[in-house]
Parts: C-alpha cells; structure tokens; sequence
C-alpha cells in the first residue's frame, strides 16, 4: 500500500496547493459556524424561557446543540463532497495524465484507494472546523464526548460512501462539471429515497427507506453505534470503490 | 529486447493495428513511422501496457505484455504525446513523484532526479510551476520522467511534435545521447527525423507493417539508378543551357537529363544513369573538357520521404490491384 501513499500525498499536495482546499475550508467554515451560533442561540433563547416560566425541564447540550448540528453536517457535506471527488479522475482523462499512471509500476487499486483516501482527508480537514466550535461547548458547558465521537464516526463512514460513489462517477467522463452534477444528483436521490417509508409501508418503500443513506446515520447522530449502520455505510464504500475499478478496467478495453 | 508477434488491436468498427510482428535489439533506436492515424500510438500504448491487445503478443525485456504487467511497466520509460505533467507541481517535485511511482526512494531518488534534470536540461526550472513552463520546456521535463528509473526501454510517441526548429534539434540530440543506455522507440509522421535519429525503421500505413529495415537499406532499396545533380558554370562565356544539355545526354549510361533552370550564368540539371552504371567521372570530364566550370555535383540520395511515399503508394496499388482481381 506503499504506491496508495504515494497517490494520496500526491492529490492533497493537489488540493491544497491550488485553492480547491482553501475554499472548501472556508465555506464550509461559515457556513456550519452559521448553524453553530443558530443553534447556540436557540438553545440560550429556550433556557431563559424556561427559567421565566419557573419550569425546570431538562436542558440537555448533547440533544438540542449536538445532536441537531451533526445532521446538519451531513447534509452539507451533500454539497461539498462532488466538489471534492469531481477532479479525481475526470482531470487526469482531460489531461492524460492518466496515461502516467496507468503505465507505472502500481495497480488500479492503488491508485484508486490513494485518491479515494486524499479526498477522505480532505473531508476531515471540513469536519475540524465542526470540532473548533464543539470545543466551546465543552468549555463552558459539560457535554458527553461519547455520542460526539459515535457522531464523527457516522460523518466519516457516510462522507466516505458518498465520496467512493464520487470518485466512481469521476472516472466515467472527462468533466469535471459532469462528474460533479451527477455526483450531487446520485448522492441527492439516495439522501431523499428515504422519505417514501414515511408515509408507506409496503416492501418496496422499506427497501427504499433502507437504501436512503440519511435513514443510516440517524443512528450515530443520537450518539448509537449500531453495526448494522456501519456494515451498511462499509458495504456502499467497498461497492463504489469495486465499481471504479471495473470502470477504469474498462476504459483500457474500450479507450 | 522487444518482440511483438500480429500484434493486434481492434476497436468497435475498425482494426487500428493488423497483425504487426517486429523486434528491436538492445541499445538501437527505433523510428516508428506512418501517417496519422497509422496506429503508431495504438502500438506504442500496447508495448507500455496501456492498452491490451486483441490478438497477438508483445514481450518487452522478456516479459509478457498481458501476463505481467508491472515487470513490463517496471522496464519502459514512456512519454505520451502530450507530457503528462501536473500543472500546478514544481519541476523537481514532479519528478520525484513519478520516481516514487516507478519504485525509487531515499537517496536513490535524489540521485536520479538530478540526473534527469542534468541530462534533460531542466536544471534552470526545477522549482518553477510545470503550468508556467514553455511547450519545449514541457517536453523535455516529459523525456526526464521517461528516464528517471532509468529504464531498459524508452518509448516516445511523437517527441518533437510541436517544437520550434530549435527545440526539435535540441530534443533529436538529446534522444541520440540517451541512445547507448536504453533501447528506444520513437514515433513520428516527420520523415527526415527518422533519418536523423534513427538506425532503423518500421514502416506502418493503415494498421498494417509496410516494411520494417535500417535506414540505410531502404533508401538503397528504393533507389535502383544514380541520379547525381550538376551545377555547371559558364568561363567568360554564356551558357547555352541547351547546348549543355545535349552534351549532357550524350555521356554514356546517361539515361535521362533532366533541367532544373538557370541563374546568374550558372545551369541545374539532374542526371540520371542507367541501372548500374557510375557517370560522375565521365560527366565530370565532360564538363571540364567543354571549357565550363564544375560547380557542384552530388548524388541525389533519395530521400525517406521519397521511399515512404513510394513504399506507401505500391501498397496502394497492390490493393487497387487485388480489388480488380476480385471483380
């Protein structure tokens, strides 16, 4: 796995030489620290409504901050995961770099694997932002650290499903654009498929409601490990990795 | 060191590559030469393992293109038609990069990254962005990557396309230098590179081989008569280009003179002998002995252009041939 080393320093060498990183960082920085002060707002708003009513109704950080805000991750990173997987491969077609690669000493699933796991750091890097504002949680309120970490375990084993999808997409065309928007579009339909188990119950919407990736992570936002979860979150990363393979496979036979 | 046996690539609709068969020897520099869209690149993407072929075999250093893959990728230095660099990497960085795919670490690394960039003439760029780089510059970094393992077999496709008369000398020179260490095949549809750089030729038009030979016995082979150009200068007197064709033609084992114009006092002709048959001596007396001056002569070596046109054509012709055959 020397030769995936090698290819992931190399696709983060390109992220965060060009400006892809920086951006990525920034937006997403805003945007989620939006989401923080809303929902540290909120939660203040509701605690003073509860203190004038002379109520004392439980008031609980890990529910009504983490909780909330560890979904809210998810969806956004619906939006910055195509940005992320869309060069991938698409940009080395259009160049022919490709070319390099596939003709050095290394297999396919090195490269694969290498490219797969520099856009999973990259994501990381996104999520450190989230763990800078939770720390201000953890100075002046007592939350539980456990659910917190099953949360960031959720975030990482969803960003990578959708990003193994992602980089399947990518080697499929030359366009970047193209891979993107199709990504988004995938990743968007498997994010709502889930919301016809709502109001029906036959086998099909089941089926439907357990392929929806949303459904999956609701158990590691309340803070639950549940295997099931995970093996589901494991099984979509191994398959979307399985099929760039087989596309790269055949891209030497038709070419 | 390279065998390839109806090496054969088929795409949906067309047959890109038909049975080629060739082999180059250790150390020799190889002319790949067709028109475009001959299949030289199909070819050369089959040796480096690029791309699988239909039918038929290839073994480079002794191993199979299909069967181990890796040992062939470990042994070929390959530069694509368009170099493949990353835009947004240095020079040195790059190359380090491409020498860590090909196996390289430590010391060594180091080692033959100055080494490419010594003997590709990079040195002067090595920290600049590979995006702000000029198109020969480009290319050279794209021949240091093909080196930088140093690799038994270097396989160039199309080196000198798209550099200036300048460049395209400095790359030939620097292809021939590398030449003792490696074997290497180059591609070009320009033929008076093949001429320059190569010691032996393979021919291919429309996916098929049309003659595989060095480069001197193909242009014997096309070459049957001497075919020799004068330039004759009148003495104090004007030439008559006429009377000093007919004097010309009268040497014997001339068979044909042929006019190519006047200027200044001084005639052009090209001369032709009878298959066989040596004339410049007797042409030079001739010349002399009718009081004018002998500028210059020299055989008219037939240029591969020449033998690549006459080769590609009898291959047309054969299959004009074939077809009315069949009707």
């Amino acid at each position: 796995m020397r030769n995936a080393w090698i290819i992931c320093r190399k696709e983060l060498g390109s992220y965060f030489v060009s400006p892809v990183a920086y951006l990525l960082l920034t937006m997403f920085g805003l945007i989620f620290g939006f989401f923080f002060w809303n929902a540290l707002g909120l939660f203040v708003i509701e605690g003073m409504q509860m203190q004038m009513r002379g109520q004392s109704f439980p008031m609980n950080v890990n529910e009504q901050i983490i909780r909330p805000l560890l979904s809210n991750v998810s969806v956004i990173g619906l939006f910055f995961i195509p940005m992320i997987t869309m060069r991938l491969f698409a940009e080395e077609k259009r160049t022919g770099t490709i070319e390099l690669l596939a003709t050095s000493p290394i297999r396919d699933l090195e490269i694969i694997v290498g490219k797969w796991l520099a856009a999973l750091i990259l994501y990381s890097c996104l999520l450190l932002f989230t763990a800078l504002n939770f720390a201000f949680l953890f100075k002046y309120g007592n939350p539980d650290w456990k659910p917190l970490a099953i949360g960031y375990l959720g975030l990482l084993l969803q960003a990578g499903a959708f990003l193994a999808i992602g980089t399947f997409l990518s080697t499929l065309t030359k366009n970047q654009i193209i891979a993107g928007a199709t990504t988004f579009g995938v990743e968007l339909l498997l994010f709502v498929i889930g919301w016809a188990g709502e109001y029906e119950t036959a086998a099909w919407a089941r089926v439907l409601s357990y392929l929806s990736v949303i459904t999956h992570f609701e158990s590691f936002g309340r803070g639950v490990l549940d295997s099931k979860d995970a093996v589901f979150y494991l099984t979509v990363i191994f398959l979307g990795l399985f099929f760039t393979a087989r596309s790269m496979e055949s891209l030497r036979w038709r070419s | 060191m390279i065998q390839a046996q109806a090496l054969t690539k088929k795409y949906a609709h067309t047959v890109a590559v038909d049975q080629i068969s060739f082999e180059v020897a250790k150390g020799q520099i190889v002319g790949f030469l067709g028109p475009n869209g001959a299949g030289k690149t199909t070819t050369m993407r089959m040796l480096t393992c690029f791309l699988p072929p239909s039918a038929g075999t290839a073994t480079v250093a002794g191993f199979d293109v299909l069967e181990q893959p890796l040992e062939v990728k470990k042994r070929i230095g390959y530069l694509p038609e368009t170099p493949p660099i990353y835009p947004e990497m240095e020079t040195a960085e790059y190359l380090k990069f491409v020498g860590r795919l090909k196996g390289l670490s430590g010391a060594d690394l180091q080692k033959r990254v100055d080494y490419a960039c010594e003997r590709c003439a990079v040195v002067d760029v090595k920290t600049k962005l590979l995006g702000k780089l000029s198109k020969g510059y480009r290319q050279r970094v794209g021949l240091a990557q093909a080196i930088i393992h140093n690799p038994d077999v270097l396989i160039l496709d199309e080196p000198t396309a798209g550099l200036d008369p300048k460049q395209i000398n400095e790359t030939r020179d620097l292809i021939k230098s590398l030449a003792g260490d490696h074997t290497i095949i180059l591609s070009t549809h320009i033929l008076p590179e093949v001429e320059q750089t190569c010691e032996q030729v393979i021919i291919i038009n429309k996916g098929k081989l049309v003659a595989t030979d060095s480069v001197r016995n193909l242009q014997a082979r096309a070459r049957g008569a001497e075919s020799v150009v004068v330039e004759i200068a009148g003495r104090n007197v004007n030439l008559e280009a006429g009377i000093v064709q007919h004097k010309l033609e009268q040497i014997s084992g001339v068979s044909r003179v042929l006019s190519k114009g006047q200027e200044d006092g001084r005639a052009f002709f090209e001369v032709e002998s009878h298959k066989g048959r040596f004339v410049r001596g007797d042409l030079a007396r001739a010349v002399v002995e009718s009081g004018w001056d002998l500028n210059e002569l020299r055989p008219a070596a037939m240029s591969l252009e020449e033998v690549f046109l006459q080769l590609t054509a009898s291959e047309a012709a054969a299959d004009a041939e074939k077809k009315e055959e069949k009707q």
